[in-house]
């Protein structure tokens, strides 16, 4: 059952991490959905997939009836899809600033916070 | 003994640091007479040791201990015994004096509180050093001397040379301070001994040790850099950036010493081996004739002493090492020798200095009758120096000669250098003595005094104690020398310390030694024009090797950072990324934990069709040059992704997961529509198979990482814990939203508090970004 999903994750992972090595700002981005999306699915996973029953108790009922979809790495995935949406956001916004201020979304040029040549460390006393 | 001796030597050894806190305070209080009245602190401690002199002389080992840490085992402890006596008395008296000294010397400066503060610290610390018996303390006491010293010599810390010479005394003593930790650990892990005491006690163990000669490296390390041995030597004359009365103390009298004590210390132990006596006397012997040699090329009164103060370490170290039991008895006593007339001479040059406005030997002349006291301190101590009679300074060099001439080979080697050192040690001694006082009368400053007798009373008392010490010989020899050499050398004969001369080879030696050091006095212009001329040729030194060793270490630095530190973002993806590559692959590789081929279960057409939806979203988006339709592509793997949860009992997730994609790709699109961004991904072939690699790289481990995980057993604890639970603990149905809310309440705070501060932020650059358009639109208009 999980093999499928598996090689899937695995073509996530890639295609987001060959994104990220882009030079390109908003192809890092997008590659950084991507990559989280392999996350959620990665960590979803690795809780098995069992069956297709969510987790809910049934009224009048103190356990689940049976077995259902592991509770589990849901609720971690889904405080996890709402801040990799925040960081997604967050980093938008900034791309969009950068290229407002800079003209570019092309990583090698910039460099106003770390710039070639920059400050030496002193050599006298 | 009166009293409980342990008890006081604890509170003895405590006082300075309680002085040093106190001293600022007592500057404010006594103004002009804070000296006079700190002084009390160490004259108090000198008679309490000179009270503990009979019973050490009586071959007694005076100890005692507290604990300080119970988890390390470490005890306070301190260990008194001839060696140790001495040096406490040194320290104790010769304190005493300096700091009555820095009084007047230092009258006015604003920071002289300070001063007082961190001359009694490292009175402290010296202190603990010489009389410390547990390894860590000694190594911490031995720290606290460097950083003192840094603190006294930078203590002008305006001028860049007294900074670069405070950091070049930290970086040289500090390093060998280092080795010396290493040693002494090695020695504690090696032996199990964590004491001098029972170092001492257990006799050969360290010389059998098959890390004899690690720990004899180690050791060596910390006290030849302490003790300025050549090659390690620059720092000491550069020290002298220091105010004089720091001179006279530190780089004269005491810490310098401190890499001294070790080696006698550590004699009975590490030393009478072919190492120490070959090492030792080789390091001694070349730092001695450099040290004098240097020291008759120098101008400045001030940089003369600290030449020769390197060369009289030199001796020392020489005499430890030449193993004889009467070179042992003469290193004691040019130890207290040295202590009285460098301390002496040192205070007469800063005298001098601050009476006349200069220490350049040639801007000086006939200041003997304005400066009678001086004067006569003065000469008192470069007699001894000098080795003149009726001094101690004769005795020990009488002693050393005599111990020197019965030996062979490097024996004599070393004699010869004794010779030559001494002579030119002589002809410093007396420059110090004769030049500033007689011929022409001049200075720079017209008003020359005798000053006030802080100034002059120390230099005085060092002076007549160098000539009492041979006049009461029979009690100094049996009270402090003679215990002292016992345990440095193990042993020692009942020799006779005494003014009387013995006409004998060391006396002839002795004549020959006068005789040279007359002859350079008097040619004294012309060998200093030689050695600056030899200098000059050579052209390069330790302490400009300093200079580049810390330069290149700044430019390696910046090398490194610049390397590291591209400031290129994709160059930092990439490593992260390849390691991560490597950190999944090579594991899997070296330990054969490839997951095992997966039993493929035909998934449902649903599943297929999603799985095939996901994997071609995230094709298009890798391939298509249209942005467009890189954002519509992003938005069906997302969905898929969200279906994939719905087929798989995750109704919650894929709520989720449609809200989050929708507004992905509404805002990614807003964002776009915005920007005129270049659509295709340009990459070179080499970049194309390098990233390629470790996209794959990555895929891959992560897939096989996932096959692995879930071919093994699943742990079903925490699952079922909360299905047991949420309804009847927590009274919910939803157990995911149990989770959330109840049992993991706190996750979720901080997860709304990420979303919060996202927002925040991005508000905050959507703000900038405002005010700097209506700025730059201020500036057009």
């Amino acid at each position: 059952m999980e093999a499928p999903i598996a090689i899937l994750v695995g073509f996530f992972f890639g295609g987001g991490i060959y994104l990220m090595l882009s030079n390109s700002l908003i192809r890092i981005l997008i590659g950084l959905v991507i990559l989280s999306n392999g996350v959620n699915l990665l960590i979803f996973v690795s809780g098995r997939i069992f069956r297709e029953v969510p987790p809910i108790i049934p009224e009048g009922a103190l356990v689940p009836d049976g077995v259902t979809a592991n509770p589990l790495p849901q609720a971690l995935i889904l405080t996890a899809i709402v801040i990799s949406f925040s960081l997604f956001a967050f980093i938008l916004v900034l791309v969009f600033r950068a290229y407002q201020a800079i003209g570019s979304d092309k990583t090698p040029e910039l460099k106003v916070a770390e710039p070639l040549g920059g400050p030496v460390p002193p050599e006298g006393y | 003994m009166p009293g409980q001796p342990s008890d006081w030597t604890f509170l003895a050894m405590a006082a300075p640091f309680v002085a040093a806190a106190l001293a600022p305070a007592a500057k404010r209080a006594f103004g002009g007479a804070a000296g006079w009245v700190l002084a009390i602190v160490p004259a108090a401690i000198f008679l309490h040791f000179l009270r503990l002199v009979p019973a050490v002389a009586a071959g007694e080992v005076l100890s005692g201990a507290v604990r300080w840490s119970e988890r390390y085992g470490i005890d306070l402890s301190f260990r008194i015994d001839g060696l140790s006596l001495l040096f406490a008395l040194l320290i104790s008296g010769i304190g005493t004096f300096i700091v009555i000294y820095s009084g007047p010397y230092l009258k006015g400066h604003p920071q002289q509180g300070r001063f007082f503060g961190f001359m009694l610290l490292f009175m402290g610390s010296m202190l603990g050093l010489v009389l410390a018996d547990d390894f860590l303390a000694l190594f911490v006491f031995w720290e606290m001397t460097s950083i003192s010293s840094f603190l006294l010599i930078g203590f002008d810390h305006n001028r860049m040379a007294a900074r670069r010479a405070a950091y070049q005394a930290l970086v040289v003593t500090s390093g060998g301070g280092l080795a010396l930790l290493a040693g002494l650990l090695l020695v504690m892990a090696t032996t199990g001994m964590g004491s001098l005491s029972e170092v001492l006690a257990a006799g050969g163990a360290l010389r059998a040790s098959p890390y004899y000669p690690a720990i004899l490296v180690l050791v060596l390390g910390g006290a030849f850099t302490k003790s300025a041995q050549f090659p390690f030597h620059f720092w000491l004359p550069n020290a002298m950036e220091a105010p004089t009365p720091v001179s006279a103390y530190l780089h004269s009298a005491t810490m310098v010493k401190a890499g001294v004590y070790l080696l006698m210390r550590l004699n009975p132990v590490l030393g009478d081996t072919v190492a120490w006596m070959t090492v030792l006397p080789i390091f001694g012997g070349v730092t001695l004739v450099a040290g004098a040699l240097l020291a008759v090329r120098q101008t400045d009164l001030k940089m003369l002493l600290a030449y020769t103060t390197m060369a009289s370490l030199g001796l020392l170290v020489m005499l430890t090492g030449a193993g004889a039991e009467g070179a042992i008895l003469g290193a004691a006593t040019y130890l207290l020798a040295h202590s009285l007339f460098k301390g002496g001479l040192f205070m007469v040059v800063g005298g001098i200095d601050h009476e006349a406005g200069t220490r350049q030997v040639a801007a000086l002349g006939g200041l003997a009758r304005e400066m009678p006291i001086t004067l006569a301190a003065a000469l008192g101590a470069a007699a001894s120096m000098g080795g003149l009679p009726l001094t101690i300074g004769f005795f020990g060099k009488e002693t050393m000669y005599e111990a020197l001439a019965h030996g062979s080979g490097l024996a004599f080697a070393a004699l010869f250098a004794a010779v030559i050192g001494n002579a030119l040690m002589f002809a410093a001694g007396f420059a110090v003595a004769i030049l500033p006082f007689f011929g022409r009368r001049r200075a720079p400053n017209p008003h020359v005094h005798q000053g006030p007798a802080g100034l002059w009373l120390g230099p005085a008392v060092l002076a007549l104690c160098g000539i009492a010490a041979i006049l009461f010989g029979a009690w100094t020899g049996r009270s402090l020398l003679l215990p002292a050499t016992l345990a440095i050398a193990g042993a020692a004969s009942g020799a006779t310390v005494s003014a009387a001369i013995h006409l004998n080879l060391a006396f002839a030696l002795s004549l020959a030694t006068m005789a040279l050091g007359i002859l350079v006095l008097w040619r004294l212009a012309a060998i200093r024009g030689a050695v600056a001329r030899v200098l000059a040729a050579i052209g390069w030194g330790p302490d400009r090797g300093f200079d580049q060793a810390i330069a290149g270490l700044s430019r390696f630095a910046a090398l490194v950072t610049r390397t590291i530190q591209t400031g290129n973002l994709e160059m930092y993806i990439f490593v992260t990324m390849a390691m991560t590559a490597i950190a999944l692959l090579v594991p899997m590789g070296l330990f054969d934990e490839w997951p095992s081929w997966p039993a493929f279960a035909m998934p449902s057409i649903a599943e297929t069709a999603m799985i095939l939806l996901a994997v071609g979203g995230v094709a298009v988006v890798l391939g298509t040059k249209q942005r467009l339709t890189a954002i519509v592509s992003l938005g069906a793997q997302g969905f898929a992704v969200a279906m994939l949860f719905m087929l798989y009992g995750a109704p919650d997730l894929s709520f989720t997961q449609f809200m989050v994609e929708t507004l992905s790709v509404v805002i990614l699109t807003l964002a776009m529509t915005r920007l005129s961004l270049s659509p295709s991904d340009h990459r070179s072939v080499p970049e194309f198979v390098k990233d390629g690699i470790v996209a794959i790289g990555c895929g891959v481990g992560f897939g096989f990482l996932l096959l692995a995980a879930t071919e093994a057993p699943f742990d079903s604890r925490l699952s079922d814990f909360f299905a047991q639970n949420s309804r009847a603990i927590a009274h919910g149905h939803n157990i995911v939203n149990v989770i959330i809310v109840d049992f993991r309440g706190l996750d979720t705070l901080g997860e709304i508090s990420v979303v919060m501060v996202a927002g925040l932020a991005i508000l905050a650059l959507l703000r900038v970004r405002t005010r700097g358009k209506a700025d730059e639109a201020g500036e057009g208009a």
